[in-house]
């Protein structure tokens, strides 16, 4: 991992923060416009990470770049532990209780393990959501988004205005404009997932990691949720685990398959599908075997 | 803050470094804990105390304090036998009257009675613990102890040939009396517990027992009784850990005379009773005072074992939580 | 073969089941005895004492011949005691427990204080009134016997109820709640106090209740502590009237008046009791449907 010069970084974050001030779209068309490949976002670099629960050995020696503004897919069978390397990369293992993580897990040439790195500064750039939409019931759909800016203590931010780009931002806002103050609960399963996305989305994060979020729900909420991602990584880098390899094929750039805690083979998602290199993707990948 | 975690600038690095920020997590963790610990040393302190307080007494009676059968205050004598007598024999009473009829309740609850009723009901017998012990006090002065006294008098002179139950004269006020209000004190919890551990027994085991025709009741005796053993087990001694230390019921009907009584219908005394009873004689008269703390510090102990030994029994009849919480005299089914 | 060669429960194996069946019936309605008498028994007795006139709003006066006066200042002396209780072991109940839950967890130490609350709800509770009386009356702070010292004496009574009844109901906060609060980037006590807490409200004011009834009525613990004195206070720095202290010393008069007005203070105690246990019911029914 080559930590970037001082002096693109010092852009890079200047141009990122300009563009939280503008809308969405404009973002979305700046980032366009944009010709160098690291000036959008940040990447993420996983370095010889191993996983651990209690004296098992879940994920091992484990390295890979999922690329700034991309969609990466982690496929492969259950127990691989794809959600593992997820949970280690915004150091949501540690809520595991016997779960340890050990190696280098960098956003923007960070390390994020290194001593004095404020877990909940991780968190806040390095959003997740999860398989169960769980939107808190104590909570309006408008509290409900705003809950990550309230949580974080953000200060001299226009909420309202944060909450209603985030919802657009998801494509709620016309579902959901006249029932802001309504419990998140009474949602139904699709919009609650996309609230919750759009909860995540408010903090704006600079990565946004997906533990099969669509598999509680329905084809249709799931292919809204698919365009949304396609629509995020515009502005995000995106790493999703899924188990449906049809969805790898539609929403990812790259894609990534695991087995038994190492990552087999990383690739263009064409590649990984249609021409795999290791013949156990082959196989995973044509249904042999997962 | 907030400005802080996304911009960067002079080369830091996006993510942030701020062990400040996690002060005020570090403070409400060592909070908490600070405070659950306070409990553990509050609890042995209290203890060291209560020796202390106690040790006149410890030093000038020993063991003849527990053994010994002579409390006379008059004397400046406590040995306490009569004492650690009735609370023993009142505590049995309650036993021997109250878990019977609690188990009853709660395989009549769980296993037998129509759905729709179980609630209502289950509510009913809770409400027996909502009423306080001073009021179990009253109703047993005024109402149950007269109403009793010519039954007692008949079934003692029936069965005088039986030991300590017949042969002298029956008190209005009597261990009986104070055992019975007792059973009707821990027939709340111990019906509690053991519905809680009634309705945990896997309904494979039960439909099992179903499927090579079984009666109801043969059900109950085949999987259901010997699964919830233990924890009902452990709700009797949680029971009989509240008998023990059950003090303002006892003091009002045990007649709390320091004698041991003769037989079942006569009156006697109780740890907890002494204590309640003799406090304000006792508080210019330091032996005197060191002898009902020791009385204390007895019951203390004796219920610490009983329990200890009761939630050994529980937790391992039921998921442990469950267990604490019903310990706690709050149903699971409430919160 | 015929259906009717079915086997037949014998009749004696079927005899055996009727009668442990009326058995068990009979014991519930044995358990039920009991409450029927003492309610009867408190509304015969106790209810021509409460409605007498000046029951309410004259205070006992200790007079041998005449009007005993009524309960007055038992009752304020009551309310003004389980609040202080309630203000002490509340709060500080809830602390622990969200110790046990969100920080203590399956740890050793967690363990060791959860068995010592258990152990602490079986002690005595005329063991904890001498607690209390050698702590604080003996050394006579703030003068011997007061209102306040009762409070802490009842305080220590409701400790352990509140803690286990808010453990299991912290607990029953789903974790996928306090994950998507942290996954924010929220720091832990930000989601316990605006998540965590807000979402397990209506089970933790349950179990306060509960705790609050179980107080109420105890009088042991006041009889070394708090003493009893008939004259209205409001001062918890003073010896304190209250309700079952009322009903303990009436209770030994040779009086007819006042063991009549012992009933109604009993009557009036039992009906606290009861409308503090059907407001902690419906808040626990409250929280079932959210």
């Amino acid at each position: 991992m080559i930590p970037p010069e001082t002096t693109s970084k010092e852009t890079t974050t200047d141009m990122s923060t300009e563009r939280r001030q503008s809308d969405r779209t404009e973002a979305a068309a700046e980032a366009k416009e944009s010709s160098a490949q690291d000036a959008k976002g940040h990447g993420v670099n996983i370095e010889a990470l191993n996983a651990y629960y209690g004296d098992q050995l879940a994920v091992k020696n484990f390295n890979i770049a999922f690329p700034a503004n991309e969609v990466t897919a982690l496929i492969g069978p259950s127990g691989s532990g794809k959600s593992t390397v997820v949970r280690c990369i915004n150091r949501m293992h540690e809520e595991i209780p016997g779960a340890r993580a050990e190696g280098s897990v960098a956003l923007d040439g960070m390390n994020v393990y290194e001593d004095g790195v404020d877990v909940t500064s991780v968190r806040r750039l390095i959003g997740m959501v999860f398989q169960k939409p769980n939107p808190f019931p104590t909570m309006s759909v408008f509290d409900n988004v705003a809950a990550g800016l309230r949580l974080t203590g953000a200060r001299g931010i226009n909420l309202r205005e944060r909450v209603h780009r985030a919802l657009r931002a998801v494509g709620l806002w016309d579902e959901v404009k006249n029932r802001l103050d309504k419990p998140g609960t009474g949602l139904s399963g699709g919009q609650q997932q996309r609230l919750c996305i759009a909860r995540t989305v408010a903090v704006e994060p600079e990565v946004i990691l997906m533990d099969e979020p669509c598999s509680a729900l329905d084809p249709v909420a799931t292919l809204k949720i698919e365009e949304l991602i396609d629509e995020l990584k515009d502005r995000y880098t995106i790493v999703i685990v899924t188990h449906n390899m049809q969805q790898a094929g539609r929403v990812a750039d790259s894609t990534a398959f695991m087995l038994e805690g190492e990552l087999i083979e990383h690739g263009p998602t064409t590649k990984i599908f249609t021409n795999p290199n290791d013949e156990r993707t082959e196989r995973y990948v044509t249904g042999k075997f997962g | 803050m907030e400005a802080s975690a996304t911009t960067v600038s002079g080369g830091r690095s996006l993510i942030e470094r701020s062990p400040l920020s996690r002060l005020p997590d570090q403070v409400l963790q060592w909070t908490l804990t600070a405070l659950a610990a306070a409990i553990l040393i509050l609890i042995a302190y209290f203890f060291i105390r209560l020796i202390g307080q106690s040790s006149t007494a410890i030093s000038h009676f020993g063991w003849g304090f527990v053994f010994g059968n002579d409390w006379n205050p008059s004397h400046l004598i406590f040995r306490g036998l009569p004492l650690l007598v009735g609370t023993v024999v009142t505590s049995a009473i309650a036993l021997l009257i109250g878990v019977p009829v609690a188990i009853g309740t709660a395989l009549f609850l769980i296993e037998i009675c129509p759905r729709r009723f179980r609630t209502p009901m289950a509510i009913l017998v809770d409400l027996l613990a909502a009423v306080p012990s001073v009021v179990y006090g009253l109703w047993g002065v005024f109402v149950l102890a007269p109403k009793l006294l010519p039954v007692e008098k008949w079934f003692a002179s029936t069965f005088s040939f039986i030991p300590w139950i017949g042969g002298g004269t029956v008190t209005l006020y009597n261990y009986f009396i104070a055992g019975l209000i007792l059973a009707i004190m821990i027939l709340p919890i111990v019906s509690a517990i053991a519905r809680e551990v009634i309705s945990t027994v896997p309904s494979e085991h039960k439909e099992a027992a179903l499927a090579l025709g079984a009666t109801r009741w043969e059900m109950i005796r085949m999987a259901v009784l010997p699964y919830s053993r233990s924890g009902i087990t452990g709700g009797a001694m949680l029971g009989l850990g509240r008998a023990i230390g059950e003090t303002i019921a006892v003091v009002l009907v045990i007649g709390n005379a320091d004698v041991i009584g003769k037989h079942l219908f006569n009156q006697g005394y109780s740890l907890a009773a002494v204590i309640a009873n003799e406090f304000g004689e006792a508080a210019n008269t330091t032996l005197y005072k060191s002898a009902l703390f020791e009385a204390g510090l007895v019951l203390f102990i004796l219920t610490l074992i009983v329990n200890i030994i009761a939630r050994w029994f529980v937790s391992r009849g039921t998921r442990t939580r469950a267990a604490g919480a019903v310990m706690a005299g709050v149903a699971v089914d409430e919160v | 073969m015929s259906v009717t060669a079915l086997p037949r429960v014998s009749p004696r194996r079927r005899r055996t089941d009727k009668v442990m069946r009326s058995l068990l019936l009979v014991a519930t309605l044995i358990a039920l005895v009991p409450l029927v008498f003492i309610i009867y028994y408190l509304l015969h007795k106790g209810l021509s004492a409460v409605t007498s006139s000046g029951f309410f709003s004259t205070d006992p006066n200790g007079n041998f011949f005449g009007n005993p006066g009524g309960i007055r200042s038992a009752i304020l002396g009551t309310l003004e005691m389980i609040a202080l209780a309630t203000a002490i072991s509340v709060p500080v109940g809830i602390a622990v427990a969200l110790y046990l839950t969100e920080y203590g967890k399956e740890s050793k130490f967690a363990n060791v204080i959860r068995y010592f609350v258990d152990v602490m709800t079986g002690v005595p509770s005329i063991v904890f009134g001498l607690f209390i009386y050698i702590v604080l009356v003996i050394s006579k702070i703030g003068g011997a016997f007061t209102g306040w010292k009762g409070a802490v004496a009842i305080s220590l009574l409701m400790l352990p109820i509140v803690i286990r009844s808010s453990e299991v109901v912290l607990l029953l906060v789903p974790s996928s709640l306090r994950e998507a609060a942290l996954a924010l980037g929220a720091p832990r006590w930000r989601v316990m106090l605006r998540v965590v807490l807000p979402t397990s409200l209506s089970g933790l004011v349950t179990g306060s209740l509960l705790a609050v009834a179980r107080g109420m009525g105890e009088t042991a613990p006041l009889l070394f502590t708090a003493a009893g004195a008939f004259a209205l206070t409001g001062n918890l720095g003073a010896q304190m009237n209250a309700l079952p202290i009322q009903i303990y010393n009436d209770i030994q008069s040779p009086r007819n008046a006042i063991t009549a007005r012992a009933w109604g203070a009993g009557l009036t105690l039992v009906a606290l009791v009861l409308i503090i246990n059907v407001i902690a019911r419906i808040a626990s029914r409250r929280s079932r449907m959210a």
